[in-house]
């Protein structure tokens, strides 16, 4: 133990009376002087607002100052020749590319292009080619673009999502100035389109393996079915049987399943584990190995996603 | 076994982020939080791993993604290097969620705060994914997902200018990946293989031949271009001070320290693995790069002299380092890659601790961030300023700090490049004037003692969070700084990795340029 006065010798005294700062390490250490205080007149103070606001009335002033007009005009014009330029310019680049539609050229005679060709039935199991080629060869691909949509709703709710309370008052207000005017003609046309557009978005989506369509585009037509009925019926009917929870439970199961597949899916073959989803018969429903239950989810994610867009554009909250 | 599992590591820490991101979405804010920290931890550790696997046995891996090899599927490709990296920014992305989280709770709504974790998670899936994918189409996909989370990040704070920063952004952004994808579709029309290293066979093969001369040297441009508008090269930086200076304090840290990474570094696996280093150096875009390199070091920091905003000068100064990152490009030797990848290290770990250290004393300033409101704030906020001193220590270039190491290791590769030599030491020099101007300036300002301040004092015991981030953070500087020769080697055993394997003709240029 050191006696108090020894104590307030040590860099460690003087570390923790720094840290607390109960000492101004620069009293009676050094001699300084304050800077000086300087008081500004009323008048001048006056004077430089009026100054910066006459300054920006010149800038802003786009009407009557000519240099700005002169500026603008300028701009405008070097930046579309400079867009006309760069446009000709990659035009003229293209046409040194191979001819589209050429079975010479590189990308359609590659040993992918063939192998894509030839074999993506027996390997994938898939009768159509694009959607085997996306949903296995390059599934992880895919799954990124799925990711995409995921990501472009979470921004969208950040820029549009109101508090449920703010919604509410919003709503409440819009529909005082503008008092809901439901359309028979929509709805009666909505009743029975509705439907047949929700069937045909399913029928797309489990088709993807056989037939031009798939998840997306499945998704979309089911997203569009959605839209419509929410235009004809209003956003609250729809919320119903689409709300927010079930909006939620939908596109984070068909996410995480899309998510599950991949991960068996990658870590099987990366490491030669044989993959156990059977590809049944060709041009069955029921084929395809993983394709089918990865078009289902990205079928729902898409729909999701296109409803969702429309409801916050709309009203704020889903 | 454990070996081979360990190879499972970057796709399973790919799959992890993205699986947190989504789960998030329907969590609370401290479940998403908590999901978010042992995200971060997790990956560190797989990372981790992977870098000790992979720095033992020196050698590239490649790990298929599906049942279907090489040119047909997708795959994945790791050396020592991008496993640094991915620990690196896991570190430096954890620490900047912690400082900046006392901001975010005061700046988000409540019912958003879930949403910005789900950006980060998703932002460390796509950096990840730049880093390990051997996939052209797979980088863009995940560039994409960066561009709209970084976006997210900047407009979580719903402020006026936020938002316009994040439009700005925005569109300089997708020019950006435009060009970028412009670049991919012509080479793959030239070559058919999206697979960087079947790709590079192909541009090997288009190369010697001379066929297709005019739409090869396009693409390599664009695909140049895109990536240094999408990282703010010097006259593309126009939306960065904004974006940086306005957005809540972690999306500031992470954006400056990560997000332009992550396309720089995407950037570097192009020249090396698909276009080749020798054929991208006579393409001639890379004195564009060395030219546009030294205006960003001269010009970012004579805007940083001028302006009269902390954070924006902090923002300033991210230009300025951008700068020497092309520069090393431009010089267009092995060395001065490495020492790109470096500076790419020590600016990362600096910036980010400067904008952790800024925040908190312009909360000791009455929140304002001006240089006459923040003098003697070192005084008040002791912890932060101490931060902000080794930041602008490192970033000046003072021996211990990691900004000294780059600058010595750019000085040295300028060296062996005669023709640029004169005009990189020259522009280093006055660069480094430039920064202690600035820098220094701010430093002196904080140490300024006042009399009678208004304002509080900042105590350690109520932040405790945020003093013990900008500890971690002072630590890791430190130690980029004392121990750089084992992140050296690190980066070229790396980039050695990708030459032996990208072309022996290389060999040649290395032979001359590295001391036996």
């Amino acid at each position: 133990m050191k006696a108090n006065k020894n104590y307030e010798k040590t860099t460690a005294f003087k570390f923790f009376r720094w840290m607390k700062g109960t000492k101004d390490p620069y009293v009676g250490e050094v001699e300084m002087k304050p800077q000086p205080h300087h008081e500004v007149p009323e008048e001048t103070i006056q004077e430089r607002m009026k100054e910066k606001s006459e300054l920006l009335d010149a800038v802003y002033d786009v009407k009557t100052n000519k240099k700005v007009k002169a500026f603008t005009r300028i701009y405008r014009t070097i930046a579309i020749i400079f867009c006309l330029i760069l446009t000709a310019s990659l035009v003229a680049v293209v046409s040194f590319l191979p001819k589209t539609g050429d079975p010479t050229t590189p990308a359609n005679s590659s040993e992918v292009a063939e192998r894509y060709n030839s074999s993506a039935l027996e390997e994938t199991g898939a009768v159509n080619t694009v959607t085997g080629m996306i949903l296995t060869y390059r599934a992880f691909d895919t799954f990124g673009e799925t990711n995409v949509l995921f990501i472009a709703t979470i921004c969208v709710m950040i820029s549009l999502m109101l508090e449920e309370k703010v919604a509410e008052r919003e709503e409440e207000r819009r529909l005082a100035r503008h008092p809901e005017h439901k359309d028979p003609i929509l709805q009666l046309a909505a009743k029975f389109l509705v439907p047949i557009i929700v069937v045909f978005g399913i029928y797309i989506i489990l088709n993807g393996q056989n037939s031009p369509g798939g998840g997306f585009s499945g998704g979309a037509i089911l997203g569009a079915g959605l839209i419509l009925y929410a235009n004809a019926f209003g956003i609250k009917d729809t919320g119903r049987f689409f709300n927010e929870k079930v909006y939620a439970v939908c596109k984070v199961t068909a996410l995480c399943m899309y998510g599950l597949i991949g991960l068996y899916y990658y870590t099987c073959g990366a490491n030669g584990i044989n993959n156990h989803i059977p590809f049944g018969i060709p041009g069955a429903i029921l084929s395809g190995g993983i394709i089918l239950p990865i078009d289902i989810c990205v079928g729902i994610e898409v729909a999701c996603t296109m409803y969702a867009f429309y409801a916050l554009f709309k009203r704020g909250s889903l | 076994m454990g070996a081979s599992i360990i190879r499972n590591f970057p796709s399973w820490s790919i799959m992890l982020c993205l699986f947190s991101g989504i789960v998030s979405s329907v969590l609370k804010k401290r479940g998403a939080r908590l999901v978010n920290t042992i995200l971060l931890l997790s990956v560190s550790v797989m990372s981790g791993a992977l870098l000790i696997f992979t720095w033992n046995s020196g050698v590239a891996y490649t790990y298929q993604m599906g049942n279907f090899p090489a040119p047909w599927g997708n795959e994945l490709r790791f050396t020592c290097l991008e496993a640094a990296i991915a620990l690196f920014f896991c570190i430096i992305m954890f620490l900047s969620l912690f400082g900046g989280n006392e901001h975010l709770n005061a700046e988000v709504e409540g019912r958003k705060h879930n949403l910005y974790y789900v950006l980060t998670d998703l932002l460390l899936a796509s950096l990840l994914a730049l880093l390990y994918t051997n996939d052209m189409f797979t980088a863009y996909v995940f560039v994409e997902i960066n561009t709209i989370a970084a976006c997210g990040l900047i407009m979580v704070r719903q402020v006026g200018r936020t938002i316009e920063a994040a439009v700005r952004y925005m569109i300089m952004s997708l020019l950006g990946s435009g060009l970028l994808l412009m670049g991919i579709c012509m080479l793959y029309d030239m070559t058919g293989q999206l697979l960087m290293t079947q790709m590079h066979d192909s541009v090997v093969q288009i190369m010697a031949t001379g066929d297709y001369h005019v739409p090869m040297t396009v693409a390599v441009c664009i695909i140049t271009v895109g990536l240094a508008i999408k990282s703010a090269l010097f006259p593309f930086h126009a939306w960065l001070p904004d974006a940086y200076g306005y957005s809540t304090v972690g999306s500031s840290a992470m954006l400056s320290s990560l997000v332009s990474k992550g396309y720089i570094f995407l950037l570097i696996k192009i020249i090396y693995r698909v276009i080749g280093f020798e054929a991208y150096h006579d393409t001639k875009i890379i004195h564009v790069l060395f030219i546009f390199g030294l205006c960003g070091m001269i010009f970012g920091s004579v805007s940083a002299i001028k302006e009269n905003d902390i954070r924006r000068m902090i923002a300033f100064s991210s230009v300025a380092q951008i700068g020497y990152i092309y520069m090393g490009f431009g010089l267009g030797t092995f060395a001065g890659m490495s020492a790109s990848i470096f500076h790419i290290f020590s600016h990362a770990a600096s910036k980010s601790l400067l904008f952790i250290a800024a925040i908190g004393l312009t909360d000791v300033s009455g929140g304002s961030r001006k240089f006459s409101d923040l003098t003697g704030a070192g005084y008040r906020h002791k912890i932060a300023g101490v931060a902000f001193t080794v930041g602008s220590l490192s970033m000046v270039g003072i021996p211990l700090f990691p900004g000294f190491i780059s600058k010595i290791l750019f000085a040295q590769a300028s060296i062996q490049n005669h023709g640029k030599m004169l005009p990189a030491l020259i522009v280093l020099a006055i660069s480094t004037i430039l920064n202690a101007i600035y820098f220094l300036k701010t430093v002196i300002r904080l140490y300024t003692p006042v009399e009678n301040s208004e304002y509080t004092v900042a105590r350690a015991k109520e932040h405790k969070g945020y003093t013990l981030a900008l500890i971690l953070f002072i630590i890791i500087n430190l130690a980029i700084g004392t121990c750089s020769e084992y992140l050296v080697n690190v980066i070229n055993g790396g980039l050695l990795n990708e030459i032996a394997e990208g072309g022996k003709s290389l060999l040649n240029l290395l032979q001359t340029t590295l001391p036996a």
